[in-house]
């Protein structure tokens, strides 16, 4: 138990700290693919600035996402080594397909993203950033497929007795296509999506707040801003659908998340709230019935609460309650807070409401809350179960493994992890201060001529400033 | 049991792949601070792998990924097994993409020469850990009934295992040394060729090292070839590519070539690893539980035939697009605005 305790830390603060950097990979691309494009169809200037910068941001956080990414595919092995053996057969194609489509698509193109500038024509370049884009969208679609199947197990048998009992694929098709998995793609993306675009506005907001690069930005905040309303409402559409589908296919969780203890009733829903778990109480305004009408669309009808299930079956439910309004709560905060920006936008009156710029710079922090919010309130709804309704947590855990080992290995992730944070932010910092200013026209390198020579000698190309040291 | 044959190759191309690829970024990574005397050196010598090396780092993730998904009992037991190698292995891999990142961030000189330290000693780790990983496998390791790893973390570094790691960080440094040749002009290549020279003694001393030991301490490695003499032309062809590395380095001039022999050279060592080892995937030297083959260990046919389809879509692209990014970068590095 003891052992399983320390995995379960060591994955999940391994996986926290990755899981801040794809939501913006996933969203960033998208922002570079639409900005990207925009210049290639406008040919205004400012859009490849745009574009240049945040590539530049881009290549940062992707760096991060696969170093912390690479340990997440081998700790499966490491810690859960009998879970690893339980579902590998099913879950193990999953992260295969990952790696196949979507990661040798993602480091493919980086390179030409990053560094291809110079060397292919505008086109191919906005084909490598396509790519990168849709690498990243692939891995997001592999990774929740395999995590859905967790959630809500599809198109399997399990085999075998006792401690060789595993599970084996009788039909991919609904391994892939299990119930949840659509539902929480498409929420997932959203969230990612937000997370990009709520990036883009961080920067571009403080820029205008310091009265600097001010074309640059307010290009920046209206893509932002757009990008920001279309996935606030994805988002929102689908966190619906997702928590009605969470009501028929992990009742235990959909309780947790509103605190629902009485076996059969009807559920109201919290604003905001605390659950005592022993008194089985939540304290906090109630809207009565709403959770009934949220789920069957009639404030009348009853939900299953926890009580209808053995106490060894139900998850921790003060912090899934939790989880997920912190979640929700951001959620629409942060669509109020995008209606009101496009409000003043079409008024005319956003370039200089600086109590409205304000919030945009530090959003992005809340939104990767969000994110965070949304992925613990899956993973904790989901317990006691690792395979919802099949293998319970410990029974996944490796049993080599001392848990004194794997509290070493944390306490060195959490050192290398808390310095690749700190150096994170400062070269964040960094390049954000530096900014995005233009200082001279692209000029080929040691008499090299570029194949479009002749194309740019008609609309001369802007590069983005780089100091001589970088 | 053919798709089990052909996912134990495809695993075997895969980790070949992976160290095609990454061991000469790690070759290079290891040399770096020998081969770049100056600031700018060191730059030209990192951004000779700057657009490539996270693409060749993602091999051993799908690697690892192809291994959950055709033999998850080898996943498994390995990688629980050696928990705290693979552990270090790990924040080794992260450690030195943060050097490549973050190096050129600042250019103070106590800063760059913190992170090439780094970088330099992160690739020689991760070099030493893989080879001593696969010598321990090549050797066998103890399983207890349940099929889990029964020694402990110094068994794996037995003398053996340790021979094997040091090969490997000699065989990356070999591979990465003309790579730098190829990449580099002028006075940097010159130096860098006199490494190379070095690099090729290093490696062909501590290949006849591992190849007299494996002979002696793990004499199964060649039962197959013994009976089925066609496939000493495995051995035979691996030592014609090592031969020709230096023939091609120092007498032919053609440096291009050397790569390619060196590239095969790597690929010719793990196919006799998989020849040796076969039908094992995990040799288990206890006697409480027998060894981990594609038989006992592998996934269901319908699952391994899926996942043929997958890579059978996914690799033809995977293939193109690599060459086509190696194609556009390849030549002499020049920095510029975008360099590290």
């Amino acid at each position: 138990m003891d052992a399983t305790f320390a995995s379960r830390v060591q994955f999940g603060m391994t996986l926290a700290f990755h899981y801040l950097f794809p939501p913006i990979t996933i969203g960033l691309g998208s922002m570079l693919v639409f900005m990207e494009g925009t210049f290639l169809v406008t040919g205004k200037p400012v859009y490849e600035k745009l574009t240049r910068f945040f590539v530049k941001l881009f290549g940062l956080n992707f760096a991060l996402g696969v170093v912390t990414g690479i340990p997440m595919e081998f700790q499966f092995g490491t810690n859960w080594a009998q879970y690893s053996r339980y579902v590998g057969d099913v879950f193990g194609s999953a992260l295969a397909a990952e790696g196949i489509f979507a990661f040798f698509l993602e480091s493919g193109f980086l390179g030409l993203l990053l560094f291809g500038w110079d060397r292919v024509k505008p086109r191919t370049h906005f084909i490598a950033t396509i790519m990168v884009c849709l690498g990243s969208h692939f891995s997001a679609i592999w990774i929740i497929i395999a995590n859905s199947w967790m959630q809500t197990p599809a198109g399997f048998a399990i085999v075998g007795t006792g401690a060789s009992a595993h599970a084996v694929t009788t039909d991919f098709f609904h391994v892939v296509f299990n119930p949840s998995t659509v539902n929480r793609l498409f929420h997932t993306l959203a969230g990612a999506w937000q997370a990009g675009a709520f990036f883009v506005l961080s920067v571009c907001a403080w820029y205008l707040l310091k009265g600097r690069d001010i074309a640059f930005a307010r290009a920046g905040m209206r893509i932002g801003l757009i990008a920001a309303a279309v996935a606030a409402t994805v988002s929102i559409v689908l966190g619906d659908s997702s928590a009605r589908q969470v009501a028929y296919t992990q009742p235990t969780k959909l309780a947790a998340m509103e605190g629902v203890y009485p076996a059969s009733g009807i559920a109201g829903l919290h604003m905001f709230g605390w659950v005592n778990e022993s008194s089985q109480t939540v304290y906090g305004p109630e809207l009565p019935g709403m959770l009934s009408w949220l789920i069957y669309y009639d404030s009348h009808a009853t939900v299953t609460g926890l009580n209808a299930f053995a106490p060894q079956d139900r998850p921790p439910v003060n912090r899934v309650f939790q989880a997920f309004h912190i979640m929700v709560g951001i959620g629409f905060a942060s669509f109020g807070l995008t209606l009101l920006a496009l409000l003043w936008w079409v008024r005319g009156r956003l370039w200089t409401a600086r109590w409205l710029l304000w919030p945009f710079v530090f959003a992005i922090v809340f939104i990767l809350a969000a994110n965070e919010a949304g992925w613990m309130t899956a993973e904790w709804g989901r317990q006691p179960w690792i395979v919802y309704g099949l293998m319970r947590t410990h029974q996944g855990v490796s049993s080599t493994v001392p848990a004194g080992q794997v509290w070493a290995t944390i306490a060195l992730f959490g050192i290398v992890y808390a310095a690749l944070l700190v150096l994170y932010l400062f070269l964040l910092n960094q390049k954000i201060q530096h900014g995005p200013e233009v200082e001279h026209v692209s000029v080929p390198l040691q008499g090299e001529r570029h194949p479009w020579d002749e194309e740019q000698d008609a609309t001369p190309v802007l590069i983005g400033h780089q100091r001589a040291d970088q | 049991m053919a798709l089990n044959i052909i996912w134990y190759c495809l695993i075997f191309a895969l980790f070949a792949g992976y160290a095609v690829l990454d061991g000469f970024d790690l070759g290079v990574g290891a040399l770096h601070l020998l081969a770049g005397r100056t600031d700018s050196e060191r730059r030209i010598v990192l951004n000779s792998i700057g657009p490539v090396w996270d693409g060749n780092e993602v091999w051993l993730v799908v690697a690892g990924g192809a291994l959950f998904a055709a033999f998850p009992y080898v996943y498994a037991t390995v990688f629980s097994g050696f928990y705290l190698a693979l552990m270090v292995l790990l924040l080794a891999l992260v450690f030195r993409a943060v050097a490549i990142e973050f190096r050129s961030k600042s250019p103070l000189r106590s800063w760059r020469q913190s992170w090439d330290v780094a970088f330099s000693g992160a690739s020689i780790l991760v070099a030493f850990l893989l080879g001593t990983a696969l010598g321990n496998i090549i050797g066998g390791i103890p399983l207890d009934p349940a099929g889990n790893y029964a020694g402990s973390f110094f068994d794996l570094l037995n003398p053996y295992a340790i021979l094997n790691g040091v090969a490997t960080v000699a065989l990356f440094m070999m591979h990465g040394s003309i790579y730098l040749v190829l990449r580099t002009d002028g006075d940097l290549r010159d130096h860098v060729k006199h490494l190379a020279n070095r690099c090729m003694v290093f490696f062909v001393l501590m290949y006849v090292l591992v190849t007299m030991a494996t002979l002696l301490y793990v004499p199964r490695m060649g039962t197959h070839m013994k009976h089925r003499p066609w496939l000493l032309a495995a051995p035979l062809l691996t030592l014609l590519a090592i031969a020709n590395v230096p023939r091609q380095m120092t007498h032919k001039k053609n440096f291009g070539y050397a790569f390619v022999s060196s590239c095969l050279a790597i690929i010719g060592l793990m196919a006799l690893v998989a020849i040796g080892m076969f039908p094992d995937l995990v040799p288990s030297n206890s006697t409480q539980h027998g060894d981990l083959t594609l038989f006992n260990a592998s996934s269901t046919p319908q699952t391994l035939k899926i996942m043929l389809v997958i890579a059978l879509i996914g690799m033809p692209l995977v293939s193109t697009y690599t060459i086509a990014v190696y194609w556009l970068f390849r030549g002499k590095v020049r920095l510029d605005k975008a360099s590290y």
